[in-house]
């Protein structure tokens, strides 16, 4: 609708209707250039998960996880499901995070006695889950790379640092919130 | 200032994916039969996806072919050169928030207008690679924990997807230049 009024403003009914009929094709190219990607690091994600490669990098996060969850201790099943939603994440592994988050959630809400109102570590755990925790910007690579970038993974450290930023900034928004409300 | 670290970034995906490969050979792991299985999670993802790209590459092309982009790129065109965003990439910015496969489609755009290593290309990049559905995820968690508040999950993780919009066009501008 708005794009319908918006080209009778801008006299741009002749592009708009061409832009309707290449969009069918247009997203099936879109689809096709994800599937191979999306396959290739689904494969490679997979062989890290049955060599143990995931138990590493998960043992290597919990140091800073206590830090971040106080009150849940180390071993308990919250945390754990917490440490393994987060490695997944950092893994780009969603399809495999997003079990092991809803399972933490289950977990910090019986911590949190069932209450109604989430805890802070759950809040904050949602905040986690809201930021892009990854170690390779798959998608985003992949759409470079089909738009003709001379080299698509050149973003990679504007990418972590704007992701580790941004992080810290969602969770000092949520310590300090937490207090208020 | 460029800094000019962008030459090592060529390592990093063949060196990850060897340390993988690698590592599942040491653990004598069946790697092939592990690959195809795990690519086989990758075609579902692009499965789930197909009716939600055709539907929204539909409404992104109308909306950015009428020009609708441009007339609101131009309403908001003061608070994004203040806080340093190429306007360009304003509707990333407002999608990313609330839909995945939404903000694929209009990412994708970006790159096709622009170029994929011209200014706002680079720094829509960032933002895809740096935020997540904010939205989705609160649904999704809350939802399974079955919690009906919110308290401030949502302000803590918009100021989050704020900061990764601003923080794209620094760290652009500090690693290409303009």
């Amino acid at each position: 609708m708005f794009a319908f009024i918006s080209a009778v403003f801008t006299k741009n009914m002749g592009a708009l209707s061409t832009g309707i009929i290449g969009s069918g094709a247009a997203a099936v190219t879109l689809l096709l250039k994800l599937l191979g990607m999306l396959c290739l690091w689904g494969g490679l994600m997979n062989i890290a998960e049955k060599s143990g490669l995931t138990d590493k990098v998960r043992l290597m996060l919990s140091p800073v996880l206590r830090l971040l969850f106080p009150g849940s201790s180390k071993d308990s099943p919250a945390m754990r499901a917490v440490s393994m939603n987060i490695t997944a994440n950092l893994l780009g592994l969603g399809n495999a995070a997003t079990p092991f988050g809803m399972e933490a959630m289950k977990r910090l809400k019986g911590e949190n006695h069932g209450s109604l109102a989430p805890s802070n570590n759950m809040a904050l755990f949602v905040v986690l889950n809201t930021a892009a925790l990854r170690i390779v910007p798959t998608t985003a690579a992949v759409l470079r790379e089909a738009a003709g970038a001379a080299k698509p993974m050149d973003i990679l450290p504007a990418v972590w640092l704007s992701s580790f930023c941004s992080l810290a900034v969602g969770i000092v928004t949520a310590k300090i919130l937490e207090k208020n409300l | 200032m460029v800094v000019n670290i962008t030459g090592a970034s060529d390592y990093i995906l063949p060196f990850i994916a060897a340390l993988i490969v690698g590592f599942g050979l040491f653990k004598k792991v069946p790697v092939f039969e592990c690959f195809i299985e795990g690519a086989k999670g990758g075609l579902q993802t692009v499965y789930n996806l197909v009716p939600a790209i055709i539907a929204l590459t539909l409404g992104v092309g109308m909306l950015s072919a009428s020009g609708a982009f441009m007339i609101l790129g131009r309403l908001f065109r003061p608070l994004t050169s203040l806080l340093g965003i190429p306007p360009e990439v304003l509707p990333l910015c407002l999608i990313s928030p609330i839909s995945g496969s939404g903000s694929i489609t209009v990412f994708e755009n970006i790159l096709k207008a622009y170029g994929a290593d011209s200014f706002p290309g680079r720094v829509a990049s960032v933002i895809s690679g740096s935020t997540e559905t904010t939205f989705y995820a609160v649904t999704v968690y809350y939802g399974a924990a079955e919690v009906k508040k919110t308290r401030h999950t949502i302000p803590a993780a918009l100021a989050g997807d704020l900061a990764s919009f601003v923080l794209s066009g620094v760290f652009v501008r500090l690693f290409f230049g303009n």
